[in-house]
């Protein structure tokens, strides 16, 4: 068959190609990815980029498998699992955990990290990165609350699951905290961090959504507008650029959203930054040398695990003792004295 | 069929039969075909990849890579067939539907409601062996997804509401239905907020054929299901009564009408058995492939299955041959991804670039025109 005649010489030029890759790496990071894809400015571009960094750094090689729904993430590790050459499989998302725990318990020998799923009991072959998200989310609801003209701030999730409602419970928490310190009454739409219950998307790929319900916060009073879904969140940025700054602004998530969506960069006033990429790379650090422990890794404000992104081009609108406000409640999180939470 | 008709249904009998007699033309459509489509379909996909800096050699280890993740190796073969098997049960289902000439296009929503029935039997009845829960659980989704159908079929009978906006509407009604569904307090599973929903009891799960060769091999008895379905339909459809009443309708209602076929009652059949199929390969997803349901779990199958379907020319022989080679594309697609780092987007362009030549014969006919010698020849006596 034609088929057959091309593939004869091309796999022979793949055979070389595959050998000389495998001399050259010594060690190969494999991550599956959630859905909303690699590109997504946020989420699995952070966790991928800690792959990358890995690669400048340590020289290894990185390779990852998008998933399209959630029906790939069984098969899309066993992919991996099959290629066989995996020094360890990094998978990105709550929502892989059980397939990441039945893979994990089938091949004990395989080493596993995945990011926002923390098993409990831990599993040997393990390792979950959490993050203390709230604590960050906390500086940027503070912050929002002295930024609104409104009185009314807005936020909405991906999907109800702890590693998305974390955000929106700090951002919430801080809002009341400012209301609390300076006796005003700014209100949070969209999450109700009492009762669990809140605006979601169902999904962490729609652009359309993004915009829709963040013109719903807007059209609500909302000048501040915090979506935690991935790349949902782009589409309000589109709708914050159309509509102006001056009338809503985006707070990002994950990532330095000014830094990783260049062309609507001017419409966020800061972002909360998860640093999975850190986490990623010390996991592939310690997979690479042998200290690879199964557990759990805790990201928080105190270790740079979360944070708060510079103002960038909002930095003169900022007001400096909102800012140096911002810096001590950061100090006092760290230090305890202030608990986040209900 | 009452005795004054048997003129026309015999015509009609007559005109099915030339249509199943095969020709030179149905081989070289069947076999020589497809062969040229893949191969126009890789060299364009590549072409594709060129433009946008994919160099030769990713190329040529990804068209490897999608040889070896379909069918190179055991674990290729499993992959490919577990991710067949509901797209044929689906496609026969939407097959069945064409056949009776009924654009089904509501296999989605019966995918989901069928799998939402047969979770719900399947984590509940514990304690029953694994030779009555399993059935009845699949049974649910089969009874499940046929009713569910069904209501486009009566609707059409009754009121004659068009079969494709009622499926469609039907669709959107299941996705927001298994959203609630899975919030339900005795459906989602305990200690979480989002729509998940407890886990299938082994008692209820589908077998994994080969886990002992290999743990992550994940074909699983469904398999068997999608043969014996196969053979049903093609047993219904070319054997009983019933079948060449479908075939009937579908080739010329008002013949089939005349002839004494009732009408309605064949819309209603033909839509609970579309959605039984449907619901059937929901029910495969959820006890053999995820173990649960979650918002997204039909994941596609139901439109892939109207493609499934047309491709196979809605013939179960057809429809199963359509179904490997769209499992085949989506295991090897997988591969791709692994062995040579070629984006998803990519290899869903390769994909669906392989269908659409298969599914354009006459394309394929006018690209290589010496190919079909035999059948210019002929058609110029």
């Amino acid at each position: 068959m034609d088929f057959k005649r091309i593939a004869k010489p091309a796999l022979l030029a793949g055979a070389m190609v595959l050998g000389s890759a495998v001399s050259a790496f010594a060690f190969t990071a494999c991550q599956v990815t959630d859905t909303g894809g690699i590109d997504d400015n946020g989420f699995n571009q952070t966790a991928w980029k800690g792959v990358t960094d890995a690669e400048a750094k340590f020289g290894v090689e990185g390779r990852f498998l998008e998933s399209q729904a959630e029906t790939d993430y069984a098969a899309n590790i066993n992919s991996l699992l099959a290629s066989g050459d995996c020094g360890v499989i990094i998978t990105v998302g709550f929502l892989m955990g059980d397939a990441t725990k039945a893979a994990a318990e089938a091949n004990p020998d395989q080493k596993f990290s995945i990011v926002d799923y923390a098993y409990d009991p831990t599993i040997p072959n393990v390792i979950g990165q959490v993050f203390a998200t709230d604590q960050a989310a906390f500086l940027a609801g503070y912050l929002a609350a002295g930024m609104t003209k409104s009185g009314t701030v807005g936020t909405f999730g991906g999907i109800n699951i702890p590693p998305v409602t974390v955000f929106m419970d700090g951002f919430a928490w801080g809002v009341d905290y400012y209301n609390k310190q300076k006796g005003t009454n700014v209100t949070v739409l969209g999450w109700d961090p009492a009762a669990k219950e809140g605006l979601f998307t169902n999904n962490f790929d729609s652009l359309d959504d993004g915009r829709t319900f963040a013109q719903n916060l807007y059209d609500e009073g909302a000048d501040i507008v915090l979506p935690v879904a991935g790349p949902v969140g782009l589409g309000s940025a589109a709708l914050a650029d159309e509509l102006g700054t001056d009338k809503l602004m985006i707070v990002g998530v994950d990532a330095d959203q000014y830094l990783t969506n260049p062309e609507k960069n001017h419409v966020y006033l800061t972002s909360i930054l998860k640093n999975m990429d850190a986490t990623v790379m010390q996991v592939i650090d310690d997979a690479m040398n042998d200290h690879f422990m199964g557990g759990l890794t805790v990201g928080t404000l105190a270790n740079n695990g979360v944070g708060l992104a510079p103002y960038h081009d909002m930095d003169s609108m900022v007001p400096a003792d909102l800012k140096s406000e911002i810096e001590t409640i950061k100090q006092q999180i760290i230090d305890g004295t202030i608990t986040v939470g209900m | 069929m009452s005795e004054p008709a048997e003129t026309p249904t015999e015509k009609l009998a007559h005109q099915l039969l030339q249509k199943a007699a095969p020709s030179r033309t149905v081989y070289e459509d069947l076999i020589i075909v497809p062969v040229f489509a893949i191969f126009v379909a890789l060299v364009l996909g590549g072409l594709v990849m060129l433009a946008t800096n994919v160099s030769i050699d990713t190329i040529g280890r990804s068209y490897i890579a999608l040889l070896t993740g379909s069918v190179g190796s055991l674990g290729a073969i499993s992959e490919t067939l577990t991710a067949a098997t509901p797209l044929v049960l689906a496609g026969l289902g939407v097959a069945m539907g064409f056949r009776a000439g009924f654009f089904n296009i509501g296999a989605e929503g019966q995918v989901l409601m069928g799998g939402m029935a047969a979770v719900i039997v399947g984590f509940s009845f514990g304690g029953l062996p694994i030779y009555i829960h399993l059935p009845m659980a699949l049974l649910a989704g089969v009874l499940v997804g046929g009713l569910y159908a069904g209501i486009a079929g009566w609707l059409r009978a009754a009121t004659g509401a068009h079969e494709v906006i009622s499926t469609i509407m039907l669709n959107l009604i299941s996705f927001r239905l298994v959203d609630y569904l899975l919030k339900v307090p005795f459906i989602q599973k305990a200690g979480r907020s989002d729509p998940i929903s407890n886990a299938v009891l082994d008692s209820a799960t589908l077998p994994r054929l080969l886990d002992w060769v290999d743990p992550n091999m994940r074909v699983h008895a469904g398999v068997f299901l999608m043969l014996f379905m196969v053979w049903f339909c093609y047993w219904l459809l070319f054997k009983t009564t019933i079948g060449f009443e479908f075939r009937a309708s579908g080739e010329n209602p008002d013949a089939a009408r005349f002839a004494g076929m009732r009408s309605g009652l064949i819309v209603v059949l033909v839509m609970a058995l579309a959605g039984a199929l449907a619901g059937l390969a929901g029910a495969n997803q959820v006890l053999g492939v995820l173990g649960r349901a979650s918002p997204g779990f039909s994941a596609g199958i139901g439109f892939n299955a109207i493609s499934v379907a047309l491709l196979g020319r809605s013939h179960p022989v057809g429809v199963l041959i359509a179904g490997l080679l769209f499992g085949a594309l989506e295991a090897g697609g997988r591969q791709m991804q692994v062995d040579a780092g070629v984006s998803l987007d990519l290899i869903g362009i390769v994909q669906s670039l392989i269908i659409a030549f298969i599914a354009a014969p006459l394309l394929v006919r006018a690209v290589f025109p010496w190919g079909f010698r035999g059948k210019a020849a002929s058609r110029k006596e």
